[in-house]
C-alpha cells in the first residue's frame, strides 16, 4: 500500500476517532453502588455523573442500538422497527416529494432563464419563500391537504392529509436549488450554441430538447443534488411533526420515550444516508458535465 | 446583379460605429478573401452575411434577395468551431443534415452525412465528443457540419486562427481541395495575408477601426493549384503581399483623443485674471471696506 492510499484512510479514521474520543468524555459515566438498606435488601443505585449526565456513551449507545443495527429490517410494530427499515420508509416519501419537486422545478427554472420579463415576476416570491424553514410549511400543508384524498389508482393507495403535506413540505423547500441552477444554466448557454440553432432554423422544440436542454444539464445535476440534500433534510423535520413512522418520526419517540441512545443512531444513520444519497448524485452528475 | 450583394451597410453598437459604408459584390463561384485587422469588425460583417445580426443601414442581397435571418442557405463556419459538446461527430453533421434535409429518407440523409465525414477524412473519429479531438479536427467536423447543408455560399469566419501553425496549413490545404472540387462561393475572413493569397481569387482588405469600411479589391491571378513552397518564391505572390499590407498600414487611422464625457477643470490661471474695473464686476453694491476684509466673487466662463 502507498502513503498517498494510507493517509487517505489513516487520516479520517484519525478524525473519527477524536470525535468519539470527545464524545466520550461528555458523556456521562453510570456507577452503580450497591447498599443493604435497613431491612436488609439489596439495593441498586446508578448515578451518572460527567459533563452531560444523560447522555449516552459510546459503548452504551453501541449497547443500545445493536437490536436495532443487526436485525435492520425487522418490524415489530410501527414505531419500532429496524433502522433500515425506517429508512426505507423515509428515502419512499423523500423519492416522491424530490419527484415532484424537480417536474415543478425544472420547467419554472427553464422559463426563469428564458425570460427575462418571468424572472422578474417571480424573483421577489422566490427570494421570499426560499428561506423559509420546513418546519414553516408543514402546518401550512397540513391545512392545505385537510380535506383533501388522493388515491393511487391501480394500487388503491389512499395519501393521509399529513403524507401529502409531508410531500408538499419537501417539494416546495426542495425544488429552489433545482429552479435557480436550471435558470443559471439556461442564462450560461454560450451564444454559439444558439447560433448553431438559429442557422440550422430548428424549431422551437427542437432548439429546446436538442440545445437548450443537453446544455443546460450540468447545471440541473448540481441542481438536482443540492435538492436531494435538501429534500432529505426537510424529511425528519416532516416526520417528526406528523409522527410518521421513518428515521425522524423514531427518532422524535425515542426522544420522547427518553431512549437518548437511539436518538445518536438516528443522527449517525441519517448522516450516512445524506452522505450516501450525495455520493450517488455527484457520480450521476460527474456523467453529465460536457466539455 | 451579383450572386451576393452588400450595399451601404452600416452598423454600430452602442453608438459607436463598427462597419461604414461596406459595398461588397461577389460573383458566383468565386472565392473571396476578407483581411483586416483584428477588432476591425470582421467577425461583424460575417454575422451580417449570415443573417445573424441586422444592419443599421443598407441591405444585404444574397441571389437578389435581401437577407431577413440566419438559414442553411447561407453556411457558416465560426472562428471556434461551435460545435454541440453532448453529440458525436457523426450526430453533430447528422443534426444539420437532418434539420435541412426533411425530405429525405433516413438511408439517404445517412449516406450524406457519411460523404462529408469523409470529404474531411474524419471516418476514424466518427463516434468521439468533440473534446476527444484535436482544435483542427474540431474544425473540420464544423466544416464538414457546415458543406453538408449544401449551402449557396460558405462564410468562413476566421476558420483558422485559433490552430497552430502547422494544422493550420494542412486545413488550408484542405480547404483549397474541397473549393476545388465543389467550386462553391466562398467569403473568408482572415487576419494573414499568406492564407488570403493562398486561397482567394480576390482579397478584399477591411480597414481599421472604428468605422471599418472595404478598400479596393486585388485580384489574385496566381495559377490554380497553388503550392505554399513554390507560391512564397513567387514575384507576384509577393507584390500582392506587400499592397495588401500597404493598404492595410494605410488604413490605419492615427489614434485620435476620443471624446468622452468628463468633468474638466477649466485652466485658468491667477494670472489670467485680471480686474478692468472693480466695478463691472461686483456691480455698486459693496466695496471691501477694510483691508482683509472678504468678498465673495461669482464669475461665469464660457468655454
Amino acid at each position: 500500500m502507498n502513503k498517498s492510499k494510507l493517509e487517505s484512510l489513516l487520516l479520517p479514521f484519525i478524525g473519527i476517532a477524536f470525535c468519539v474520543l470527545v464524545w466520550w468524555i461528555i458523556a456521562g459515566k453510570s456507577t452503580i453502588t450497591q447498599t443493604k438498606d435497613d431491612w436488609g435488601d439489596v439495593v441498586t443505585i446508578t448515578k451518572r455523573e460527567g459533563l452531560s449526565a444523560e447522555l449516552p456513551t459510546p459503548a452504551e449507545t453501541w449497547t443500545a442500538s445493536r437490536e436495532y443495527i443487526v436485525k435492520p429490517f425487522a418490524k415489530r410494530g410501527e414505531l419500532d422497527q429496524g433502522i433500515l427499515a425506517f429508512t426505507w420508509l423515509s428515502l419512499k416519501l423523500v423519492a416522491q416529494g424530490y419527484v415532484i419537486a424537480l417536474l415543478l422545478g425544472t420547467p419554472l427554472g427553464f422559463c426563469l432563464g428564458l425570460s427575462k420579463t418571468f424572472a422578474k415576476v417571480c424573483d421577489p416570491i422566490i427570494q421570499i419563500l426560499r428561506p423559509v424553514s420546513p418546519l414553516a410549511w408543514l402546518p401550512l400543508g397540513m391545512v392545505l391537504f385537510l380535506s383533501a384524498k388522493v388515491t393511487i389508482p391501480i394500487s388503491g393507495y389512499i395519501y393521509t392529509a399529513s403524507e401529502l403535506a409531508a410531500l408538499f413540505t419537501i417539494a416546495i423547500c426542495s425544488m429552489w436549488p433545482t429552479v435557480l441552477n436550471t435558470a443559471v444554466g439556461v442564462r450560461a448557454i454560450p451564444q454559439d450554441y444558439l447560433n448553431v440553432a438559429r442557422v440550422l432554423k430548428l424549431s422551437k422544440t427542437k432548439t429546446l430538447f436538442k440545445v437548450l436542454v443537453p446544455a443546460t444539464l450540468p447545471y440541473m445535476f448540481t441542481g438536482f443534488r443540492l435538492s436531494l440534500g435538501i429534500a432529505w433534510l426537510v424529511i425528519v423535520a416532516a416526520e417528526m411533526l406528523t409522527g410518521k413512522p421513518g428515521i425522524g418520526g423514531f427518532l422524535w419517540q425515542q426522544y420522547n420515550a427518553l431512549s437518548y441512545a437511539h436518538i445518536i443512531l438516528c443522527i449517525l444513520t441519517i448522516g450516512v444516508v445524506g452522505f450516501v444519497l450525495d455520493r450517488l448524485m455527484s457520480l450521476v452528475e460527474a456523467r453529465f458535465k460536457t466539455a | 446583379m451579383s450572386f451576393l450583394e452588400v450595399h451601404n451597410v452600416r452598423k454600430s453598437y452602442a453608438g459607436a460605429h463598427v462597419l461604414a459604408n461596406i459595398d461588397l459584390s461577389i460573383e458566383e463561384g468565386e472565392f473571396v478573401a476578407i483581411i483586416g485587422y483584428s477588432g476591425s469588425g470582421k467577425t461583424t460583417l460575417m454575422s451580417l452575411l449570415a443573417g445573424l445580426i441586422k444592419p443599421d443601414h443598407g441591405t444585404v442581397k444574397l441571389e437578389g434577395r435581401e437577407i431577413a435571418g440566419p438559414g442553411p442557405d447561407r453556411g457558416i463556419v465560426f472562428q471556434n468551431y461551435s460545435l454541440l459538446p453532448w453529440l458525436t461527430v457523426y450526430e453533430n453533421v447528422a443534426l444539420a443534415v437532418d434539420q435541412v434535409f426533411p425530405q429525405w429518407t433516413a438511408d439517404e440523409r445517412r449516406k450524406h452525412t457519411e460523404k462529408y465525414i469523409r470529404m474531411v477524412n474524419l471516418e476514424p473519429a466518427r463516434n468521439k465528443v468533440p473534446r476527444e479531438l484535436s482544435g483542427g479536427m474540431r474544425q473540420r467536423v464544423s466544416v464538414a457540419r457546415t458543406l453538408a447543408l449544401e449551402p449557396h455560399i460558405l462564410l468562413l469566419d476566421e476558420p483558422l486562427s485559433a490552430l497552430d501553425a502547422l494544422t493550420r496549413a494542412s486545413l488550408q490545404d484542405e480547404i483549397s481541395r474541397i473549393w476545388q472540387e465543389s467550386r462553391k462561393t466562398v467569403v473568408l475572413v482572415t487576419n494573414d495575408p499568406d492564407e488570403a493569397l493562398l486561397l482567394a481569387d480576390r482579397v478584399i482588405p477591411l480597414s481599421a477601426g472604428p468605422g471599418a469600411t472595404l478598400l479596393e479589391s486585388i485580384p489574385v491571378h496566381l495559377e490554380r493549384p497553388r503550392d505554399r513552397r513554390t507560391l512564397l518564391e513567387d514575384r507576384e505572390f509577393k507584390r500582392l503581399r506587400n499592397e495588401i499590407v500597404d493598404q492595410l498600414l494605410g488604413s490605419k487611422k492615427t489614434p485620435t483623443a476620443a471624446l468622452t464625457k468628463k468633468l474638466v477643470l477649466p485652466d485658468i490661471q491667477p494670472e489670467d485674471i485680471s480686474i478692468t474695473t472693480s466695478r463691472a464686476l461686483f456691480g455698486a453694491k459693496r466695496k471691501a471696506k477694510r483691508p482683509g476684509e472678504k468678498q465673495v466673487v461669482k464669475v461665469e466662463v464660457e468655454l
